[in-house]
């Protein structure tokens, strides 16, 4: 398919402008005098693109995506309308407080329910992603070990199991990362973290459900270590959608935690962003939130503390991504929140019980909203890898779980149905999942030429990163 | 209740059993009691579409929607073509996650790369990523990626918006690095401070232009300085000014970040907005988040995937060049789907109209008594010295339904003009202002 660029033609273009109204003036110097190369289309050319490039994306609206980790649920349509209101999307983040009461209304409703549902007692809007509320989360931590000056814990704990972004941002906020390993069970293993902490401990990152979908049963076990040893938990809310209205990240004894309001709470995923990662804390935590946090009882005003951490973006965050999550909780409501992460579980452990028979699982035992399958026997036998039954999930019209992750699973596929899928879509991806297992023992040839119906095959991924071709050449 | 579970109740009966299971109980069985919520959560009872609408739409009334906006400071109104808006609303776009699937991804990943393309365009820089959060932590990033051994302090005007300060201070506290803000002068850094500041382990410069007060530095001379002493230039843009301004990599920057949220997003509140990064292919393995590159399939079709990899968190865990994985990309499609449609030409009419616009108000409010604070080139913001606290005059808009500029002192505003500002409009503003300064 033609790159916008090709399709320009000289001198096309959309009339959107009127003529300049005042005398017009020049910055002389200041101006460019470089050239300047953007489309020159007509609005038709540019809508048919686009349609184009549409069809040519993979959406949760488009089929089943079960992709682990990324609860991609259905993103209710009301949601988005109430985020084009003009009455939110027309309001500058610099008007006077009295002019956008209704915003900074949004903004402590939110607040006040997401701490509710997380068992935590204030919460920063600022963070504009997962990983940006981790980032923030450490900040809050390092602030707290700083405000004692406690300085000599500089070292962040994480389990081998977790996702990437979570060394990565401990890591960013200055912390060493100490990686301690799971158990074979795939949960924190005790003893491990009992030699890892001391003195130098400034918290631990986990995520309950854990990384493999299970619930680590000794959570309060291990919060205890950590707060034993001077150090703060950090929750990863990457997997709350397996247990919100049913347990709180604040009674299992974590201080702080970050939320993806565009998993859990069903805003779209934008093909990657805009998210948003709020930030929720302990009490003690809160002077150190980022930004400024709506307050006040009938008029409400922003406030910001001298002991805050700063700023990790400009304004308020992701305001409209918080618009939509608010709506999707006041429509579920407190019956309809544990009821969609009984569903997600449901759906989980209906796929994997479905498949077990077939497929090796890395745990075999209940799992919550997301089940990891271990290909290693498979590609053993027939050559057949994880890659290969994902890749051939695509011809089914499936997008297929997240592939090679946790790496303490070899051949890993991680399936996350989300509740908001039939019993008749698990039903086909669970025989489509059937009939690729058939195939990897007949003729696993054939799966390494999958994908066949799409509008690539593989892509050559190894050229793309030898010789980068990054933008095009006009 | 609302809800957006499929199965019905009958169904997830039935389902539970044919795992083994008799009820939710049993699902949960393994949970420790202890952590269990007692009963329910203290939240509302669910509601019906109908009823969430209704109680949102109210909260969304108690805000007040200026029709005239004479306000930017980081946010800045423009007309948004209504192309724009349906393009980015196809549920395709919206509803899918970052392209890790490349074959059934071809549509977002071409979109970035098209974005890429036309970002490297407008600032002239050679590489772009696919974005990050907003322009204040796009600076942040930018500081992060100059950072070596030997070299590790960073250096901020303090003529930049003071929310992106603010931002690269609490990264940089993050990673301990120490950060030294140069003080401004009549409106611009100052370059005499600049100079002593800038040492063998200065890392980077980061300088708005135009600035927070609108003003244009003279950025050849902060990029001969910031040079000569081994340091690298990051410079913050605006992207519609970029239609006409001479481009950071004309000035020789070896970073070019900024505020996207001109090309095509609206105001909403402070996000989501876009942050916009490129840079020399020198330091492209730097750059943070994702970035999309061209390839080919088996067959030799074109195909587009996600690249250079080895830089990202995923992949290097602690040792990654950042943390980024969700970027905004909604937004960079946005982008690109605003500068399609406005195309070069248009671009350069909004910028020109901005610049004009801007300059008009300034005469006018002269006019009225408002004295410009800085006699200096301006884009479209300007600062003006008020006779009657700033407050009196803003009430006085606001009464007529305008936004006025940005109060930054007891006497001070910043105003802003954008091609959406009209002669009229602006005439009116005037009269407003001189009768209230005559009162």
């Amino acid at each position: 398919m033609k790159l916008i660029f090709e399709e320009s033609r000289e001198g096309r273009g959309c009339s959107i402008l009127p003529p300049c109204d005042v005398p017009e003036v020049s910055l002389g110097e200041y101006e460019r005098k470089q050239e300047l190369h953007l489309p020159e289309l007509a609005e038709t050319d540019i809508s048919r693109h686009y349609t184009k490039l549409a069809n040519r994306t993979h959406g949760v609206n488009n089929g089943f995506y079960p992709l682990g980790s990324c609860t991609m649920k259905y993103n209710p349509k009301v949601n988005e309308e109430i985020a084009s209101l003009k009455g939110f999307t027309g309001i500058h983040p610099l008007q006077p407080e009295h002019t956008v009461q209704g915003c900074l209304k949004v903004l402590k409703l939110a607040e006040e329910l997401l701490c509710e549902i997380t068992g935590m007692d204030g919460m920063s809007f600022q963070p504009a992603a997962g990983a940006h509320g981790e980032f923030t989360g450490m900040l809050l931590i390092k602030a707290y070990h700083e405000s004692r000056n406690d300085t000599k814990r500089t070292k962040m704990i994480v389990p081998d199991s977790a996702h990437g972004t979570n060394p990565a941002s401990a890591a960013m906020a200055g912390f060493t990362v100490v990686n301690v390993p799971s158990g074979s069970d795939g949960c924190v293993d005790l003893e491990k973290l009992r030699e890892a902490v001391g003195d130098d401990t400034a918290g631990l990152m986990l995520t309950n459900p854990n990384t493999v979908g299970l619930f680590d049963k000794n959570i309060l076990e291990i919060t205890e270590i950590i707060h034993k040893a001077g150090g703060l938990c950090y929750y990863d809310g990457a997997n709350l959608n397996a247990v919100m209205g049913l347990v709180r990240p604040g009674d299992m004894g974590f201080d702080v935690i970050h939320l993806n309001l565009h998993k859990t709470f069903s805003t779209p995923h934008g093909g990657g962003g805009p998210g948003s990662g709020p930030c929720g804390c302990k009490d003690f935590l809160i002077p150190f939130l980022p930004g400024k946090r709506a307050e006040g009882e009938e008029v409400l005003s922003l406030v910001g503390s001298e002991k805050s951490i700063g700023n990790v973006k400009a304004f308020y965050g992701n305001f409209l991504v918080v618009v939509k999550a608010l709506s999707y909780i006041l429509t579920l409501g407190r019956e309809g929140i544990p009821e969609a992460a009984k569903n997600a579980v449901l759906n989980a452990n209906y796929m994997m019980y479905h498949l077990k028979d077939l497929y090796d699982m890395a745990y075999d035992e209940i799992c919550m909203h997301e089940f990891v399958m271990d290909l290693g026997r498979l590609k053993k036998e027939t050559g057949a890898s994880a890659m290969d039954v994902a890749k051939a999930l695509l011809d089914y019209g499936i997008h297929p779980p997240t592939m090679y992750f946790p790496l303490i699973v070899h051949e890993a596929l991680m399936v996350e149905p989300t509740e908001t899928e039939s019993r008749e879509t698990l039903d086909e991806a669970i025989q489509a999942f059937r009939e690729i297992y058939e195939t990897a023992t007949k003729n696993a040839e054939e799966l390494h030429q999958c994908p066949k119906t799409t509008t690539i095959g593989r892509p050559d991924e190894v050229k793309a990163a030898r010789h980068p071709v990054l933008r095009a050449e006009l | 209740m609302g809800k957006y579970v499929v199965s019905t109740e009958k169904e997830q009966q039935e389902m539970l059993r044919s795992i083994g299971m008799e009820s939710f109980e049993d699902l949960f069985g393994h949970i420790p009691e202890e952590v269990k919520i007692k009963g329910e959560l203290n939240l509302p009872h669910g509601r019906s579409e109908l009823e969430t609408f209704a109680k949102m739409e109210e909260l969304s009334e108690e805000n007040k929607v200026f029709r005239h906006i004479f306000r930017g400071a980081g946010a800045y109104s423009h007309y948004i073509p209504s192309a724009v808006k349906s393009i980015v609303a196809k549920e395709e776009f919206v509803t899918a996650y970052t392209p890790y699937q490349a074959e059934i991804s071809q549509g977002i990943l071409q979109s970035i790369f098209e974005y890429q393309t036309m970002i490297c365009e407008l600032t002239g820089m050679e590489v772009s990523n696919a974005s990050v959060y907003d322009g204040a932590s796009a600076a942040a990033e930018a500081t992060a990626m100059c950072r070596e051994r030997k070299r590790s302090r960073v250096l901020v005007s303090a003529t930049a918006n003071p929310e992106v300060i603010k931002t690269i201070k609490t990264y940089c506290h993050g990673s301990n690095t120490p950060v030294t803000v140069i003080p401004e002068k009549d409106g611009e850094m100052d370059l005499d401070l600049l100079k002593e500041a800038l040492d063998s382990e200065t890392a980077c410069l980061y300088v708005q232009q135009p600035n927070f007060y609108g003003i244009l530095e003279d950025c050849d001379k902060i990029c001969a300085l910031v040079h000569e002493s081994g340091a690298k230039l990051i410079m913050g843009t605006n992207p519609i000014a970029l239609g006409i301004l001479k481009t950071p990599a004309e000035y020789g920057a070896d970073i070019a970040v900024g505020e996207g949220q001109p090309l095509g997003m609206p105001l909403s509140f402070g996000g989501p907005y876009l942050g916009y990064m490129s840079t020399t292919k020198a330091m492209e393995r730097k750059l943070p988040g994702r970035i999309v590159g061209e390839t080919t399939d088996a067959e030799g079709r074109r195909a587009f995937v996600l690249t250079l990899q080895a830089r990202e968190q995923h992949i290097r865990r602690e040792k990654a060049s950042s943390n980024i994985c969700s970027n905004e990309a909604l937004c960079a499609l946005t982008a690109s789907v605003y500068l399609s449609v406005m195309g070069k030409e248009g671009l350069q009419k909004a910028a020109r109209q901005c610049t004009s616009k801007a300059h008009f108000l300034q005469g006018k409010l002269s006019e009225a008594g408002l004295t410009l604070k800085y006699e200096k080139p301006f884009f479209h913001e300007f600062v003006t010295c008020t006779p009657i606290p700033a407050g009196e005059i803003l009430d006085k808009l606001e009464e007529e339904g305008i936004l006025g500029g940005l109060p930054i002192g007891e006497k001070e505003i910043l105003w802003c003009a954008t091609e959406k500002n009209t002669r009229e409009e602006m005439e009116k503003v005037a009269v407003l202002v001189k009768e209230v300064c005559g009162r």
